[in-house]
């Protein structure tokens, strides 16, 4: 798309690592601070928005496939009902944490950690695939 | 407010789309002021950002004007009456503040006491999301999956029928 604009290409390769980097924190510090596996997901994603928007689909899409996207997207979602089924296996409720250790609390950590996880990737590659699918449709 | 009726005035929707982040942007700063931080990250992250470029490729696919057509008075009548109706019912709604308010009566004070010791983490809205209401969560994130794959299904996977 862009590809005579310096300042852009430059700026935006100091950005990205960044803005992921703030993805992770937000996702990781959720439990702490505001922020959560949502808002985490987003701002990932649109670190890889931003690259597609610099430097065309095509070499974001040589860094994630669409069939990466969807297999993540998928296996977040997974992820959050697995988190449920395992704590059926262990003798609680559906989505109750507190059998996942041996401890109450860090049952809760255990499982709060795992679903955000889940959520996180889920809205990170569905976003992702969501602007890859207009792009691809938009005429050039 | 202004943003919202240039929104629904004007006729170039590129300029439309533009407006419209800032708008989202001005609603991210206010819940920011209203210490509600969760809700503006989600605004300005969502709404000022993934949405704005939805729209704009999305406006790649159409025409940047909008055909100016005859004005229809009904959908301003309709539009008028909810508005005012909503107006009329936030007249009922307690102050905001009060420390008895029913939203704070509720369930409530439990999480706020004993999330704590029964989660063990500091931020309260994550626990009521992650843990109390996770059942909820998990159908969001049911959602977002299933609304990704259907506009995939929907305008990404034929594409591949085409391609020789």
């Amino acid at each position: 798309m862009i590809r005579d604009v310096v300042i852009l290409r430059v700026v935006s390769k100091f950005l990205i690592p960044v803005i992921m980097l703030f993805a992770l924190y937000v996702q990781f510090h959720g439990e702490l601070g505001p922020g959560g596996a949502f808002q985490a997901g987003v701002i990932m994603a649109s670190a890889f928005i931003l690259h597609m928007l610099v430097f065309g689909l095509e070499s974001t899409r040589r860094i994630v496939s669409v069939t990466w996207l969807r297999a993540c997207a998928a296996a977040g979602a997974l992820l959050y009902g697995g988190v449920g089924i395992a704590g059926l296996l262990l003798g609680g409720n559906y989505l109750e944490y507190n059998v996942l250790a041996t401890d109450p609390a860090a049952g809760q950590h255990v499982g709060i950690i795992l679903i955000e996880l889940g959520v996180g990737l889920t809205v990170a590659s569905t976003m992702v695939l969501l602007i890859f699918t207009f792009a691809d449709r938009a005429p050039r | 407010m202004i943003t919202a009726l240039y929104v629904a005035l004007s006729h170039d929707l590129l300029a439309v789309i533009m407006v419209f982040s800032a708008n989202s942007l001005l609603a991210a700063g206010m819940f920011t002021v209203m210490d509600a931080v969760d809700v503006g990250f989600t605004e300005a992250a969502v709404g000022a950002g993934v949405s704005t470029i939805l729209m704009l490729l999305a406006l790649r696919c159409c025409a940047r004007h909008e055909r100016p057509g005859p004005r229809q008075w009904l959908p301003l009548v309709v539009v008028v009456v909810t508005g005012a109706t909503l107006v009329y019912g936030t007249m009922d709604l307690p102050p905001i503040g009060e420390p008895d308010n029913p939203v704070h009566l509720h369930v409530a004070p439990r999480y706020l006491e004993d999330s704590g010791r029964e989660i063990g983490i500091p931020n309260v809205v994550t626990s009521v999301l992650a843990s109390y209401r996770g059942f909820d969560t998990l159908g969001e994130v049911v959602v977002v999956f299933t609304a990704g794959l259907g506009v995939w299904l929907l305008i990404g996977a034929r594409r591949r029928d085409d391609e020789p």
